[in-house]
């Protein structure tokens, strides 16, 4: 494991209302690293995403995050954005009317001016979102068009991926990119991402089936059931996983299917 | 979202920003309303006979009235019986001015204007605008007039029109809104203190945008402007009224009547921001703003178009309308009405048509915060001789927390078998999955609830002019920035 720490989960607890969904995870990344949790339908992998976002939604019943060394747990969701925690959302959310431009030119400002960056001028911010769409295959048009409205499946996710180059993080947890997109779409949103690694930079990769990490090639690989992780392991993992599913995990440890 | 609850809650809250009061001397008739009130305006105007007779036939309509009670109650608004003996129905500013230019003005007025960013000074250099400056009824300052008449377009005072070209005022007063048509515009023809007047000879196209700032500044004294548009044959102007009142306790009755008149091929533009003093928090205070605005395209081939951004005002009720009586005429209505606090508004169009071909297009959008309420109310009629008549009809409704209201009435009256009318009404919240998502981004409450709300916006304030829709997004900014810092 790498010694410069970019994200430590430790036993972390949360739910909604009554429910317990997050039964005590820990998991640490490292900078530069990329993990994938792998899970079936309702393991707790969008609510995880969530939590670490800030989503008010789920309350934090116990343990510990940190993140590049600050208390996660403790900052609201724009300032850990700021800060560098980028959520690719499994469902991405339309603002009727809302500019691509004026809705990115506003979140890279809010981001720039929180590291110590000027604004980027008009002419400097176009030519980034020109080169950036282009990572991803995206019309650059789209600056023209509201937030994610009438997009279509596809072309959200890869918005997605395209306001992640945008802003730069140091943390990407990108939640199911890989759903609904056919191969073709899969493979520009997944080299898209691989430009985008670096050594600076983490990405928590959630997904539910194997082939996504064919082309996103992690570091490791863990496995959330029942809201807690597992197993782990290396890419060889996910392999396992595709050819034999999860009841093979769930017989070793024992636990009974999830209602 | 507890932060994005007291956000709305500063939205909610936050005052007015245009309310102070213009210390000068003025000339206000006493308390309340009889025939020898309306005498004393008619004289105190050096008004001709037949407008003075106009006026009184519209009293004595306006008193039957009175007398029985016969408000308009069917809009959707809650509010006092007013009493229209405690109103002052004419205040001039003194020392009445016959300016060559700007420097004669009393300081304290440009310095009203100035404080609400509309230095005519730099309007003038830097527009182009010719803004025809209302204040208390009387005309302060008119310019652009000699590039205008070089055009031959008229554009004056009302009381100046009725001066310099009573044929075009007897032909065209009440052509649009009779005297008789509801008890606002009864009152409003009685005892109209001043306005605008415009008239774009056949075939000019009006080399500016025509401007008027309105202000109501008497503690006490209503406010009754007339507006008349005629656009001759083939014309073309785009007219622009901004309107912000100081704050009161009191309210104050507003009571304007537009009319406006488009021959043959001929287009008019109406461009309206509305932001009149709301009243505090709790309800109190605030502008009564019951105005009747209504064009008739009684040409071929003419065109009327309503935008409006309505920020301000206790109470507004208002239905700028268009007849569409010429063959192929087309009338729009675009509308952005916000509320907070308690202000309440109820707000539309009427599109009545009357010809062949003719075509109309409403979009509102309601944006209510606060306790407050908003409706959207709308007629389409179309007549049993308007054959091939189109109507499409948008009303969309954003809502900002959970105590405001929202409520749409339309009222569809096909009378032709080959109309088509079509009617789409949305309504919702901003939602907590697009707050979160414009958080996620680094994008704080504030300024997510201000894209969200520009963004509902957007294809009405597309349709203001240039320097006018910059100003419509500050308004709305201001409006929504509350007291969150
Ligand atoms: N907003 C919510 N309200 C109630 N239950 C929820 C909510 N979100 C998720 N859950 C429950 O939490 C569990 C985990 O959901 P989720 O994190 O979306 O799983 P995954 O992303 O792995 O499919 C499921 O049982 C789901 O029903
Ligand atoms: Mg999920």
């Amino acid at each position: 494991m790498s010694n410069a720490e970019m994200l430590e989960i430790k036993n972390l607890t949360a739910g909604i209302e009554d429910n317990e969904i997050l039964k005590g995870i820990n998991l640490s990344i490292g900078a530069g690293e990329v993990h994938a949790i792998m899970g079936p339908n309702g393991s707790g992998k969008s609510t995880l995403a969530s939590v670490l976002a800030g989503r008010e939604d789920f309350e934090v019943t116990g343990g510990e995050v940190s993140f590049k060394g600050h208390d996660l747990l403790e900052m609201e969701v724009e300032e850990r954005a700021r800060e560098g925690l980028f959520l690719a959302f499994q469902y991405p959310v339309e603002l009727p009317g809302v500019s691509m431009a004026n809705f990115l030119k506003e979140a890279v400002n809010s981001v720039r001016s929180h590291r110590g960056q000027d604004a980027l001028s008009a002419v400097e911010f176009i030519k980034l979102m020109k080169e950036r769409a282009a990572l991803v295959d995206l019309n650059p048009d789209l600056k023209k068009r509201a937030v994610n409205e009438g997009f279509s499946g596809g072309e959200k996710k890869r918005n997605e991926i395209f306001q992640l180059a945008m802003l730069e993080p140091s943390l990407a947890i990108l939640d199911e990119t890989d759903s609904g997109l056919d191969i073709d779409a899969l493979r520009i949103v997944a080299d898209g991402v691989n430009r985008l690694r670096s050594e600076n930079r983490s990405f928590l990769v959630i997904t539910h089936y194997q082939r996504l990490l064919n082309y996103i090639v992690p570091d490791f690989v863990h496995v959330l059931l029942n809201g807690r992780i597992v197993k782990s392991g290396g890419k060889d993992l996910a392999l396992k996983l595709e050819e034999h599913g999860y009841d093979w995990i769930k017989e070793e440890l024992d636990i009974a299917e999830p209602a | 979202m507890s932060s994005e609850k007291e956000f709305l809650q500063g939205v909610a809250d936050s005052e007015y920003e245009y309310g102070f009061v213009t210390e000068i001397d003025a000339d206000t008739a006493p308390r309340g309303l009889s025939e020898d009130t309306v005498r004393l305006i008619a004289s105190k105007r050096n008004e001709p006979d037949w407008m003075v007779e106009w006026r009184l036939k519209a009293f004595r309509h306006w008193a039957s009235l009175a007398e029985q009670k016969a408000y308009p109650r069917w809009a959707h608004l809650k509010y006092p019986d007013i009493d229209f003996q405690n109103i002052s129905y004419y205040s001039a500013p003194n020392r009445k001015p016959k300016y060559n230019s700007l420097d004669e003005v009393d300081p304290e007025v440009l310095n009203t204007f100035e404080r609400l960013g509309i230095s005519l000074t730099e309007q003038k250099r830097l527009m182009g605008v010719a803004v025809d400056v209302v204040m208390d009824s009387v005309s302060v300052a008119t310019t652009f007039k000699e590039e205008l008449a070089k055009h031959g377009i008229i554009f004056c005072s009302f009381g100046e029109a009725i001066e310099n070209h009573p044929e075009l005022v007897q032909k065209y007063i009440g052509s649009v809104v009779p005297y008789t048509d509801n008890f606002y515009a009864s009152l409003n023809s009685a005892v109209f203190s001043d306005g605008s007047f415009c008239y774009i000879p056949p075939g000019v196209r009006c080399p500016m945008e025509l401007s008027t700032y309105f202000r109501i500044n008497e503690a006490g004294t209503g406010q009754f402007e007339r507006t008349l548009i005629i656009a001759d044959k083939g014309s073309y102007v785009s007219y622009l009224e901004g309107c912000t009142a100081p704050m009161r306790d009191e309210n104050q009755l507003h009571a304007a009547v537009v009319e406006i008149v488009a021959h043959e091929d001929a287009e008019v533009k109406y461009s309206t921001i509305q932001n009149w003093y709301p009243g505090n928090v709790r309800g109190e205070g605030g502008i009564y703003n019951f105005v009747t605005k209504r064009g008739i395209c009684d040409g071929d081939r003419s065109k009327i178009s309503w935008t409006q951004l309505e920020t301000g005002s206790a109470i507004t009720w208002k239905y700028p309308s268009v007849i569409l009586k010429g063959n192929d005429s087309v009338g729009e209505f675009y509308s952005v009405a916000f509320t907070k606090a308690r202000q309440q508004a109820d707000t539309g169009t009427k599109m009545i048509h009357l010809g062949r071909n003719t075509s109309s297009t409403i979009i509102s959008k309601g944006i209510s915060a606060g306790e407050s309420n908003n409706s959207y109310r709308g007629l389409v009629r179309i007549s049993s001789k308007a054959e091939n008549a189109r109507n499409f009809s948008q009303c969309d409704s954003l809502l900002l927390g959970d105590r405001c209201g929202a409520h749409t009435f339309p009222y569809i009256e096909v009378n032709n078998s080959s109309g088509q009318v079509e009617h789409e009404a949305t309504t919702s919240k901003v939602g907590e999955d697009q707050i979160f998502y414009c958080n996620q981004r680094g994008i704080g409450e504030a300024e997510a609830i201000k894209l969200i709300v520009n963004g509902f916006c957007k294809e009405i304030l597309a349709e203001l002019p240039m320097e006018f829709a910059v100003e419509a997004q500050k308004l709305l900014a201001i409006e929504l920035e509350g007291s969150v810092g």
